[in-house]
């Protein structure tokens, strides 16, 4: 009944995917490149985000920490050690063990309380790490951060282009099925209605638990493309404006879905852009805050459920209508 | 099978349940009774684990699993339906259904199967739908429900856990009056087969007389009666405590 509109979904992602391949064969230029990496990045980071916030319901202020485990990592472990194919798989291996393990623990401990301990808890911990990496200057180089070297495959940003694209590419349609497994529909229930998924039969802990690991695991592998993208790391990586940038890129592209997260995260990259180039123009422009406020209202008003969902809703309605 | 030791829960200074011990016999219908804000959700709630009693112990087949969660207990076999409607409000009225077939079904942790591999879940769960009269809606959204739709959604739900007690909270509550047989001949069905034991709370009188084996009739929290259910017509705490002002107030 459903299959064939599943199947014709996938075929458009597939065509999706494909183009992103294509892309960097058309456009050459260096910073555009850059900044459609940056879009892979965050892409990959909101997504994991959302499977938190959209789909299980949980609510985290502070995502940025496993983020920000997966940048050092992976610049500590090129500064330390050669900088081979070999250790990028290390920094892959070694970010996705402290996230998991972190992620693993807060939830232990906090996902059987109330939603706002998980909130808090997070917004803590992150803001732990921050020290932390401002402290231990030995190994972070503190707040000035510190630069490193790349195996020279990784340096190419076209290599880097092709490695973001297969990456968001596998994880979106990997979590894809996720969501849609009957793990990922247990997910969903818990988000309606926890009592009753309990009541049903499921024990909800669990399941809070699996998906803020995996969540914990994906956003860092984001944080390791991202800091190959910049070949720097400083401790802006677990600066909580990045938590709230990646929640509203959730929210304004659509939160329950996984498209949603890529959409609102192009935009905001997009918007990044082109308004610090306005910044000449106008000074209004360098207030970051200010405009992604009015953007964050307006988008709220007239798009309520982000832009896939407001979209997804007008065309059920709209088919709706035809068969009637 | 069911058994309560003085069971007790008190809100602040109120007690909604006092003392109430009895024993639910098994493949039996058992119906509580007893006026509104008597306890008879409240003790459900006690039953299926959604509140801890502050006093008294209950025994589930001989074993005590007063302090156990309630996805234990449900796993055990305590299945129940909610007077207050309670289904995922987002999802479709056939994958809430689903839903409870795959957990009864025991895939809970499979994430790498697509859900329409399991094929027969969804079939099942349709055939529930069907079975109380709600599968032209299986596509809805289960909060656009009408009320009684929601009733019965409920009731699909329970019976899909398939689980060796049934407590049921007031299944035809605002349904509409010809839609009310089909839910009866149900839960007759299920009381026919002779493998479940149920438990009915119910204002219906009439259909409380049809159905039951054993009553049980609440009053402020107390376990006031507990017969047959000519017993309980018969009996005169029972009939000037509750029963002649509701049958009148009901009937009329
Ligand atoms: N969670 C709660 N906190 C405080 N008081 C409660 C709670 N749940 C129930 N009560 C109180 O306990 C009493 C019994 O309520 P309960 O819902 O069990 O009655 P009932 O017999 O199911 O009534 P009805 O026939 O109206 O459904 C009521 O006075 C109610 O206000
Ligand atoms: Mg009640």
């Amino acid at each position: 009944m459903n299959l064939r509109t599943i199947e014709k979904s996938t075929w458009v992602y597939l065509a999706i995917a494909f183009l992103l391949f294509v892309v960097p064969f058309l456009v050459t230029g260096r910073s555009i490149q850059f900044l459609i990496i940056q879009i892979f990045v965050f892409g990959i980071f909101a997504m994991s985000y959302d499977l938190l916030l959209g789909y299980t319901g949980i609510i985290s202020f502070g995502h940025v920490m496993f983020f920000g485990v997966g940048a050092y990592s992976t610049a500590v472990l090129f500064d330390r050690f050669e900088p081979t194919i070999f250790t990028f798989g290390l920094a892959i291996l070694v970010s996705a063990i402290i996230a998991g393990v972190v992620s693993f623990i807060v939830g232990i401990l906090t996902l059987r309380l109330k939603s706002h301990f998980y909130a808090m808890l997070t917004l803590a911990l992150a803001g732990l790490f921050l020290v932390g990496a401002e402290k231990w200057r030995k190994v972070t180089g503190g707040s000035d951060g510190f630069t490193f070297g790349l195996p020279d495959m990784l340096r190419d940003s076209f290599t880097l282009y092709m490695l973001s694209a297969l990456s968001l590419v596998l994880l979106f349609f990997g979590l894809r099925r996720m969501t849609k497994s009957p793990f990922g529909k247990v997910l969903v229930a818990i988000r309606e209605n926890e009592s009753r998924t309990e009541s049903l039969g499921y024990q909800v802990l669990h399941y809070k638990v699996i998906v803020s690991v995996v969540s914990g695991v994906v956003a860092s592998y984001s944080g390791v493309l991202y800091i190959l993208s910049l070949r720097f790391v400083d401790t802006s990586v677990f600066a909580t404006d990045l938590t709230i940038d990646v929640l509203l890129m959730t929210i304004i592209g659509g939160v329950g879905t996984l498209i949603g997260p890529i959409i609102g995260a192009s935009l905001i990259e997009f918007a990044h852009h082109w308004l610090s180039d306005l910044s000449d123009v106008h000074w209004l422009f360098e207030r970051w805050i200010i405009l992604y406020g009015t953007i964050f209202i307006l988008i709220v008003v007239f798009f309520p459920k982000g832009i896939v969902g407001t979209l997804a809703d007008r065309y059920i309605r709209w088919r709706a209508r035809r068969t009637e | 099978m069911l058994e309560t030791k003085d069971l007790t829960i008190q809100f602040g200074g109120h007690t909604a349940v006092d003392h109430v011990t009895v024993d639910i016999a098994e493949k039996q219908l058992t119906s509580i009774i007893g006026p509104n804000g008597a306890g008879k959700t409240t003790f459900f709630n006690l039953l299926s684990g959604q509140l801890s009693p502050t006093e008294g112990e209950i025994y589930f087949r001989g074993e005590n699993i007063t302090s156990m969660s309630t996805t234990k207990r449900s796993r055990l076999g305590i299945g129940r339906s909610f007077q207050i409607t309670n289904v995922f409000p987002n999802l479709t009225v056939l994958e809430n259904v689903r839903l409870a077939v795959q957990s009864k079904r025991n895939v809970r942790y499979q994430m790498m199967a697509h859900f329409l591999h399991y094929k027969k879940f969804q079939e099942e769960a349709y055939a529930l739908l069907e079975k109380v009269l709600l599968d032209k809606k299986a596509d809805t959204i289960a909060a656009n429900l009408a009320h009684g739709e929601k009733r019965k959604l409920e009731i699909a739900m329970l019976l899909a856990l398939d689980s060796e007690i049934l407590l049921l909270d007031e299944p035809t509550a605002g349904m509409a009056l010809e839609e009310v047989p089909a839910i009866i001949e149900v839960i007759e069905h299920i009381k026919a087969r002779k493998e479940q034991t149920i438990v009915l709370i119910e204002h219906k009188m009439d259909m409380i007389m049809d159905l039951s084996d054993e009553v049980l009739v609440l009053f402020h929290g107390e376990l006031l009666a507990q017969g047959t259910p000519e017993d309980i017509i018969a009996n005169d705490i029972v009939q000037s405590a509750y029963l002649g002002g509701m049958y009148n107030e009901r009937l009329s």
